[in-house]
């Protein structure tokens, strides 16, 4: 560690924190607000609507917003498999490149509709510019729209007096899209490109090097879809090794503004559950918790990325990293891009220390709530912070509240099986992959780290995470069907509930705060809070962490190789 | 049911259009209109021909070039990819061990993340001269120059505060091919 890594990583911390709750409100103000924008863009907003046949003053009650967000989820799915099995007889395909083998369709389909953006495949050898566009770039938006759609939704059910309705998912997922989403990927984009990351449509061009060894240099219009890979916690990269690549993310400012971007709504979205719940502090809280865990997870990768590799001599291992990124940003991205949903790598995370590849592990195990996916993370710490409620509730012996309402069976109920389902899908991909000779037979690194990047890739895809350790051979029948479901499970089996307890919260009275109200925004809070993440966190997959990483760390250190 | 899935194939029909045709083209549009060189992969001319981009490592072999960081791809970029082995693999220690026999330090143990790195470190690209220099059949003020031209094509931190400072290797190949020429 040397001083501008201290600096580094001090800035993007600040800014994100200086941002936030601006943006937040903004946000707030984006699906609450009918006056904040001129009046051109409501014009527009109400053309699309008519074109749409959507009447936007219709309020949706839970299960219709449920319906509308699945219908229009499963149509981007068929879009997006068919542009796969279709793309060799479809323009915008310079390179000629066949159509995609169904598995892999039907695993990139879903991977980019959950917003997990798990790539079996690589980019730049496999998906036409035109399947890019059409397919990939429009689900990077709306996937993440529909997350912020459905925090949103959660957000009013849990503040809204006395209802049914939770919101209206089109209009919900147009404002999101276009007032937030796409202007903020235009500036990216732009300043991206500025900085070198490639944007046209020309064919790759082959050239022969200063050594006269002959290169192909690949082309395509990656600077669009980067900035909302970043900006919608997508991950997805136009090219195989992500941003990684030095025409994806060509230097260390290029980095730093993609790095912001991971983290940008999330954190954001934590204040205008602020707005929502008419309560700074409340947002301060569950910022707070988010806080701790990203600085803790993010000093013991450092410490154990430091200390070097006592295997090949204690020397700090630059393997899988750039240059121009250098340890402390590998690292800081690395805790990023996985307390985000986000999944974009600038370094290859197999490559990491055992103990730094943990901790990138553990943030998506714990659900990726530490500031999360765009929405997900906000609605996925949601269910933490009422489980917590909960336990509070029966530690006391009264009964939980949450912002005025009561919490009882049937939101606790969701709030367990919104947990369970991703974890459970985790353990058992896992456990069955680590038996199944056709699992096995993927694996690039022998040893515990070959159970890690079982692990890893099932908690990635549960989590709708997306990054890999990339050694394991993910583009087979096994591994894009088994992954594609644990995607699926792990994308709606948390939405639903979600979704489910918006409605029921909803049609609960508020009541003001009495003196048996367990205050939700004190400094005790928050530690219960973090407390009952780890507990659940830990006790879900301490024992199999035991069996990946830290084993491995410990043979390490013994000096054993695999 | 019905109602939803026409609107939804509507509305992906209005977003294909927006997000996945309009948008890509407007920004292609601009940034070959503004930042053209960068746009195109910020290719590099050397003896009038393009001879690669001065983002992407190419394969050098030569003895009297510097040498970018090793390539787990080979220097492909069709696909890029990495060697993904982890800590505790017996084939990275294999592979560092063999490079440190052959007198390689520094950066050029490890193979980048993209396996297209185009820059080393400062330390990186010292640790080469003497091979250079004795390829080059250069002389002792020669070596100086060499040395001379490394520090002053490091780039620095961005702003000075993001990132490592660093070197291009073709850049700084380009440079001393027309330093030494003759």
């Amino acid at each position: 560690m040397n001083v501008f890594d201290v600096i580094q990583i001090a800035i993007s911390l600040l800014v994100l924190l200086l941002i936030g709750p601006y943006l937040g409100s903004f946000i707030y103000k984006i699906f609450e607000d009918e006056h904040l924008l001129p009046r051109f863009l409501r014009k527009i907003e109400n053309g699309f609507y008519r074109t749409c046949s959507i009447d936007s003053k219709i309020q949706m009650n839970w299960k219709t917003y449920t319906v509308a967000m699945l219908v229009f989820n499963a149509v981007g799915f068929a879009i997006v498999f068919l542009l796969q099995m279709f793309q060799a007889y479809l323009p915008l395909n310079p390179q000629n490149l066949p159509i995609v083998s169904w598995h892999s369709a039907f695993n990139t389909a879903v991977s980019f509709m959950t917003n997990t953006n798990w790539q079996g495949y690589s980019g730049e050898s496999t998906m036409s510019y035109l399947t890019q566009m059409l397919g990939l770039t429009v689900q990077n938006f709306v996937s993440a729209a529909t997350g912020i759609a459905v925090a949103v939704a959660l957000c009013r059910g849990l503040t809204r007096p006395q209802g049914k309705k939770i919101g209206n998912f089109w209009t919900d997922l147009y404002r999101g899209t276009i007032y937030l989403l796409l202007p903020l990927s235009i500036l990216l984009a732009l300043v991206l490109s500025f900085e070198g990351v490639v944007q046209s449509f020309a064919p790759y061009l082959k050239i022969t090097g200063l050594d006269g060894i002959e290169q192909i240099i690949p082309q395509g219009p990656a600077a669009s879809q980067v900035a909302i890979k970043q900006l919608g916690t997508n991950g997805g990269g136009f090219f195989g090794v992500n941003s990684a690549h030095p025409l994806e993310n060509p230097t260390p400012f290029s980095n730093w503004l993609q790095l912001i971007s991971i983290l940008l709504i999330p954190v954001s979205l934590v204040f205008t559950f602020g707005e929502y719940a008419k309560s700074k502090r409340q947002a301060w809280a569950i910022f707070s918790a988010m806080a701790v865990l990203l600085v803790v997870g993010l000093g013991v990768s450092l410490y154990a990325e430091y200390s070097g590799n006592p295997l090949l001599g204690g020397i700090v291992s630059m393997e899988g990293k750039e240059t121009r990124f250098g340890i402390a940003n590998s690292i800081l991205w690395s805790v990023f891009t996985t307390s985000a949903s986000n999944g974009s790598v600038n370094a290859m995370h197999s490559s990491l220390s055992p103990l730094s590849g943990a901790i990138a592990m553990f943030n998506i195990m714990l659900g990726e709530i530490i500031f999360g996916g765009a929405g997900a993370g906000l609605y996925g710490m949601i269910l933490f912070v009422l489980m917590t409620v909960f336990l509070s509730g029966l530690m006391v012996g009264r009964t939980p509240e949450y912002l005025g309402k009561k919490i009882e069976s049937r939101e606790i109920q969701m709030v367990i099986l919104g947990l369970l389902l991703p974890s459970a899908c985790i353990l058992l991909g896992a456990g069955l992959s680590s038996v199944f000779p056709v699992a096995l037979s993927s694996l690039a690194n022998q040893g515990p780290h070959g159970l890690s990047e079982i692990l890893y890739a099932f908690s990635s895809a549960a989590g709708n995470n997306g990054s890999a350790f990339a050694g394991l051979n993910a583009n087979t029948v096994y591994y894009n069907l088994a992954l594609g479901i644990a995607m699926l499970v792990g994308r709606f089996g948390v939405i639903i509930p979600i979704l489910c307890i918006a409605g029921s919260m909803a049609e609960k009275r508020q009541a003001a705060a009495g003196s048996g109200t367990f205050p939700t925004d004190s400094a005790l809070f928050v530690l219960l809070l973090i407390g009952v993440i780890l507990i659940v966190g830990g006790l879900t997959f301490l024992p199999t962490l035991a069996l990946g990483p830290v084993i491995e760390h410990l043979l390490m250190v013994q000096g054993v190789t695999f | 049911m019905k109602n939803h899935l026409m609107t939804s194939l509507k509305v992906l029909g209005v977003f294909t259009v927006l997000l996945g045709f309009i948008y890509p083209v407007t920004i292609t549009l601009v940034a070959q209109g503004l930042f053209e060189k960068q746009a195109n992969g910020s290719l590099v001319e050397h003896g009038g021909r393009i001879i690669g981009s001065s983002l992407l490592a190419q394969k050098t072999v030569s003895e009297k070039y510097f040498w970018p960081r090793p390539s787990a791809s080979d220097y492909g970029c069709v696909p890029s990819g990495a060697s993904n082995r982890g800590y505790t693999s017996k084939a990275l220690k294999q592979a560092v061990d063999e490079r440190k026999a052959r007198g390689i330090t520094h950066d050029l143990l490890f193979t980048s993340g993209s396996g297209l790195d185009p820059h080393i470190s400062l330390d990186t690209a010292l640790s080469q001269v003497a091979r250079i220099v004795k390829s080059r059949h250069l002389s002792e003020t020669d070596k100086i120059k060499v040395i001379d031209l490394i520090q002053r094509s490091q780039e620095e931190r961005d702003f000075g505060i993001f990132g490592e400072p660093r070197i291009n290797v073709l850049l700084l190949n380009i440079e001393m091919d027309k330093t030494f020429s003759n």
